[in-house]
């Protein structure tokens, strides 16, 4: 009974193992990153290419924006790529990031269900959308989860003057989970969200939500990378973590970055520029 | 009904089309729990042998805090584990986090207290049974474990599937101290959660639908190999 448990183990422990040496001669670095562009596919398209030119493997551990600073922070990976720009600001001021570097940036979405009960569908002001829903009391699913998208939509629910948290009435839904299962919930309970425009394109449980708000430059979703500081972590692989920095913010990281399209539409747009902040 | 028959059909696509990038997840899941199985039976049998047969003080206790184990939530182990093997934590030195063994080791501690505490059972029935056979002292009670384990054995099966069972469908301890890292630490489970998140509900079923299948194949080849095992023994 265990012999047959054991020689089993025993042949995936072997293959494990030998699976572990083959990869070994390739050099690889681990980056904390969303899941807004694990899902979105935009780091099955980069890394192959970053791959390519270079040699390094990337492992790529997606998380919401809040942990993956967190992972940084404890130096479980080496480089840090996120949109939150006052949480990667504190990063780096409290000396757990170095090189922060602006990479890409796309936008925000408010997506609802078809029948648009807050009538806010084609509107471009994202504050008097919202306004709308909360009057409506009209189901919002929001993530809650401490990500980038999480961090910008309770900003835009501030600058409307709204605490979504304190108004009761159940409309305000908090899944505490990421961008996919967030919208999994808000076409299932034919609700509105706010999510970044790459996850929604490639998403596909769409049902009937839709694009109700879009352009506000309040929309605006900016994404920075960074080095983990080697200072703090010194087994920090910095000579590799900085040739990703350096390849995302070249003009050839720049370009696949723009190459990147799903149904013919670009998901992300490369702004890097100037020297790190 | 016609999302499970297309979820049916994407997972018949995908075992028939061979996908190379399936192959190496369930490899990859398979060999993670089967290793974790491994270890947790090592240190689970005897333990769940030796709380069946000695009698000491705290032994209730013990039984109980072991029984309660088997419901210990993935998620808790695997935030124990990570806090364990994170740079910043105890054994963060050993730079294990996000690689099998990491997953391997946060199965392990899933694992052990379901062996274990279906061992003390079984070895304990057999216990009330033969114990007066041997009608031992304390020290010759241990020596007793490994015939009794040997006589559990049959019984014993069902704990070390009921540990592959749990080991190959959890997906709380993996993600935590694996990160779902793509040809790394992408395992079946991991790999449902992510097509969920991404919406593909399809291949997710489809995923899962496999996954079934081999939990089945494994059960399957278990009972088969007690029948044979115990016909030739003429139990």
């Amino acid at each position: 009974m265990t012999g047959l448990v054991c020689s089993l183990a025993a042949g995936f422990l072997l293959a494990l193992m030998s699976s572990s040496v083959v990869a070994q001669p390739q050099p690889f670095i681990t980056v904390a990153s969303t899941t807004s562009t694990e899902e979105s596919g935009l780091f099955g398209h980069l890394l192959p290419a970053f791959a390519k030119d270079t040699g390094i493997q990337v492992r790529v551990v997606a998380v919401g924006t809040g942990q993956a600073l967190k992972i940084g922070e404890r130096g479980d990976c080496d480089v840090v790529l996120v949109h939150d720009w006052a949480a990667e600001l504190t990063f780096v001021e409290h000396g757990f990031g170095i090189g922060r570097r602006e990479v890409m940036y796309n936008d925000f979405v408010l997506l609802g269900p078809k029948g648009d009960p807050a009538h806010v569908y084609g509107g471009k002001d994202i504050v008097a959308a919202l306004r709308r829903i909360a009057a409506a009391n009209a189901p919002f699913v929001a993530r809650g989860d401490d990500s980038g998208t999480s961090k910008a939509e309770l900003r835009l629910w501030s600058e409307a003057g709204i605490d979504p948290k304190k108004t009761g009435g159940g409309w305000y839904r908090d899944t505490g989970s990421g961008m996919g299962p967030t919208l999994n919930a808000a076409a299932a309970m034919d609700g509105y969200t706010l999510s970044d425009r790459g996850t929604w394109l490639s998403f596909k449980n769409k049902r009937t939500l839709t694009i109700a708000v879009e352009g506000d430059r309040r929309l605006f979703n900016q994404y920075g990378v960074m080095l983990v500081n080697p200072a703090i972590h010194p087994h920090v692989k910095q000579e590799l973590g900085r040739r990703f920095i350096e390849w995302l913010t070249s003009a050839p990281g720049q370009q696949a970055i723009a190459d990147y399209k799903v149904g013919g539409a670009q998901l992300f747009f490369p702004d890097a520029k100037g020297a790190p902040s | 009904m016609p999302d499970l028959i297309d979820a049916f059909a994407a997972a018949w696509q995908l075992v028939l089309t061979g996908d190379p990038t399936l192959v190496a997840i369930v490899s990859l899941s398979l060999g993670i729990s089967l290793t974790a199985v491994l270890f947790a039976s090592v240190l689970g049998l005897p333990l769940g042998a030796l709380l069946a047969v000695l009698r000491f003080p705290g032994r209730n206790v013990l039984v109980v805090v072991v029984n309660a184990l088997m419901g210990l939530p993935p998620v808790v182990a695997g935030l124990f584990v990570y806090l364990l093997l994170s740079r910043s934590g105890p054994l963060g030195d050993l730079g294990l986090l996000f690689t099998p063994t990491a997953m391997v080791i946060a199965q392990v501690v899933l694992v052990t207290p379901i062996i274990a505490a279906i061992t003390r059972q079984v070895v304990e029935d057999l216990w009330q049974e033969y114990g007066e056979l041997y009608t031992l002292d304390g020290v010759g009670r241990v020596r007793t474990v490994g015939s009794l384990l040997w006589l559990g054995r049959f019984g014993l099966l069902t704990a070390v599937l009921a540990g592959i069972g749990r080991a190959a469908a959890e997906v709380g301890a993996v993600l935590i101290v694996g990160g779902n890292i793509a040809g790394v630490t992408r395992t079946m489970t991991t790999a449902i959660t992510l097509e969920t998140s991404r919406g593909d509900l399809t291949l997710a079923l489809g995923l899962g639908i496999i996954l079934l299948s081999l939990i089945l194949a494994i059960n399957a080849t278990a009972q088969f190999v007690r029948n044979t095992a115990r016909r030739a023994a003429g139990i």
